[in-house]
């Protein structure tokens, strides 16, 4: 079958296997959404200052509010088929426009932090593997477990005190220096001079597992038949190690990688809130303190698509990458 | 007729009966046993754990994670007594540097709270938290996985749906979301850790019972008429122990990081001191009075890598996969 069919077909199996999921997360959000306390009128009727019973009622009326809770999910469903999650009486938006504001910001300090997990992650992982339980493994074993067991928004801080506070070297929160009015590459330094400290606090802890399993995936493919057809063929070590068993030890970490996406921006939350980065997480934060639940669950149901979208994704690279995958 | 019921008494699988294997002798008494080797097994159980002890308390890391969470709970158990009175009031001058004040050896806040104080009664709220949100964790994640592996079919299709629907929806924005909506106090952080892990859980004990549920064990215990529940409990869940108590001691380390991130975002709950919530107010003087954030983050490094450690230490001594003894 041609490689474009195959990705047609895995394309098709794993969005018909998504659509049961995203109508569950769907659900669970109406249903977290009726457990809220106070409803949007109630929202309204206290920004307001003055509302009485009846405007309180008039308001629920309007909203829909009073219909029973099999209406509302019916029209809930009505609007996100809209694409409206919702609308935001602080910020006096529609909740996905104000996502759609800050969603560019948090993908790319998410996939920066990933690119440098999986860089940093797998050259340790190699490295570990080729001298396993000799000194190299035992204390980058180590490390990588510390780093396991830092919180991102507490290894954050102690950046900021010793680069920003101490040294000076790096900006301790923002995005991009207010007013500058860069262009073109000056512009783009700049950003990345505001995302390094993020990114490496969002990225310690992937490191760590990036590591590990790159090391415990490389010890398997050592063992195959024909990393030992490599060996006898007279190939040097370092060939082996790179062409031979790296080639065939990422599979399994791009795997886990995909899937680490949620977990990535479960860590933003915490990391922007800290940098006071624009994006997701902080936005969730905010919408916390002034207990705005539509924005929270927003962001939750568009960060659940995000992880849908991903695991799609991983399942085409992988189909790509390793063609006996759909055989099974 | 006595070696097929020695074969029943016998643990289904050496290599898993690491931590704990059916006891042989429990269970109705069979007055037709007679079998000579009926007391062997809980012999080679018993070789078995303290092979798995050994192996365990060879490895370096494993015991000074011990040693620190043998630190950290006792600093727990004497914060009442070494600290009484409420760590949240006024105690002496604020914003006291380590050391500067011999009554206040690890300094003050920007209130006068003692921050040593802080930090004790903090272990007690952080290993509450940690291990009671990994005992509900485990308790649906058991449940959950034995009866999806058990069963198989259309209970196993649903129930892994369920799964990877809330592996699907960001775990910690999920968490935020919990809390924010019942509204933060000690019960409700644990149960919301507890609802958010137990996925994990449910994953690894459905594989193992995938895998158990074909085995002779299982199906001699079918034989002999168990029941299904007394099957799930008494005979599978046993053998998939190892795996399970691996697990659960990073998932205390996971629960204690996730809490002191939700109190760091001021979630937490007000009225108890937590590391997390520490970090999170002594944040608005990082330029000035670093120590605030620096030390109660240092704890939970320190209380999260014991954990750690010992979950790797349980591992290469409880999985007999990667250890060089067999």
């Amino acid at each position: 079958m041609s490689s474009i069919g195959r990705l047609a077909k895995t394309f098709r199996r794993t969005a018909l296997q998504a659509i049961p999921t995203v109508i569950g997360i769907v659900v669970i959000n109406f249903l977290l959404l009726q457990l809220a306390p106070g409803d949007a009128a109630d929202v309204l009727a206290g920004e307001s200052g003055s509302a009485t019973m009846e405007t309180v009622a008039a308001l629920r009326a309007r909203f829909g509010l009073d219909q029973p809770v099999l209406v509302q999910l019916v029209a809930y469903l009505d609007n996100l088929a809209h694409f409206s999650l919702g609308f935001s009486p602080r910020y006096n938006l529609p909740v996905a426009e104000i996502i759609g504001q800050r969603l560019p910001g948090t993908l790319s300090l998410m996939l920066t932090a990933l690119a440098i997990a999986i860089v940093i992650g797998i050259s340790a992982g190699v490295v570990m593997a080729s001298f396993s339980s000799r000194w190299p493994d035992r204390v980058i074993s180590i490390v990588a477990i510390l780093f396991y067991s830092i919180p991102g928004f507490w290894i954050g801080l102690m950046l900021i005190v010793l680069f920003s506070v101490k040294l000076g070297w790096l900006p301790s929160g923002g995005s991009e220096t207010i007013g500058a009015g860069l262009t073109g590459a000056g512009a783009l330094l700049d950003k990345l001079r505001y995302m390094i400290l993020p990114a490496t606090s969002l990225a310690l802890f992937y490191v760590a597992i990036y590591a590990r399993l790159a090391r415990a995936a490389m010890l398997e493919v050592n063992t195959r038949d024909f990393v030992r057809t490599a060996a006898a063929k007279g190939l040097s070590p370092l060939s082996i190690t790179l062409r031979h068993v790296l080639r065939n030890a990422l599979l399994p970490v791009t795997t886990v990688a995909g899937m680490h996406l949620g977990g990535l921006l479960g860590g933003a939350v915490v990391v922007e809130t800290v940098y006071s980065w624009p994006g997701l997480g902080r936005l969730a934060f905010e919408a916390v303190m002034s207990r705005d639940f539509s924005i929270l669950l927003g962001v939750l149901l568009l960060s659940s698509f995000v992880v849908i979208i991903a695991n799609m994704m991983v399942d085409l690279l992988q189909a790509w990458l390793d063609p006996r995958i759909e055989v099974r | 007729m006595t070696s097929t019921d020695a074969d029943i008494a016998r643990p289904a699988d050496p290599s898993l009966s690491g931590a704990a294997a059916p006891e042989a002798t429990a269970g109705p008494s069979w007055s037709n046993l007679h079998a000579p080797d009926t007391n062997l097994v809980a012999d080679r159980q018993t070789v078995a754990a303290s092979r798995a002890l050994r192996i365990f308390l060879r490895s370096p890391t494993a015991l000074a994670g011990t040693s620190i969470l043998a630190f950290v709970v006792l600093a727990a158990l004497l914060a009442p007594v070494l600290y009484p009175g409420d760590p949240l009031s006024m105690v002496g001058r604020p914003l006291l540097w380590p050391g500067q004040n011999r009554a206040f050896p690890l300094g003050t806040d920007s209130l006068g709270r003692d921050l040593a104080a802080g930090l004790f009664h903090g272990a007690r709220i952080s290993l509450l938290v940690g291990v009671a949100a990994t005992v509900i964790g485990l308790t649906l994640g058991i449940l959950v996985g034995s009866v999806a592996g058990y069963n198989g079919g259309w209970v196993d299709d649903l129930l892994v749906r369920l799964i990877e629907l809330f592996q699907t929806i960001p775990s910690f924005v999920l968490l935020v979301v919990l809390v924010a909506i019942a509204q933060p106090s000690i019960v409700t952080i644990t149960w919301a850790i507890g609802l958010i892990t137990w996925p994990t859980i449910a994953r690894l004990v459905r594989a193992e019972f995938r895998s158990l549920r074909e085995q002779e064990f299982v199906m001699a215990a079918n034989g002999l008429g168990y029941g299904h529940a007394r099957i799930i409990f008494r005979e599978i869940l046993p053998n998939a122990l190892p795996p399970i108590i691996v697990t659960a001691s990073v998932m205390v380390a996971t629960a204690i990081l996730m809490e002191s991130a939700l109190s760091f975002l001021g979630l937490g709950d007000p009225n108890v001191v937590s590391w997390g919530s520490m970090i999170g107010s002594g944040r608005e003087l990082l330029r000035t009075a670093w120590y605030l954030t620096a030390l109660p983050g240092l704890v939970i490094v320190l209380a999260v890598l014991s954990l750690n450690l010992i979950g790797d230490g349980l591992n290469d001594a409880l999985n007999p996969r990667f250890n060089g003894e067999r």
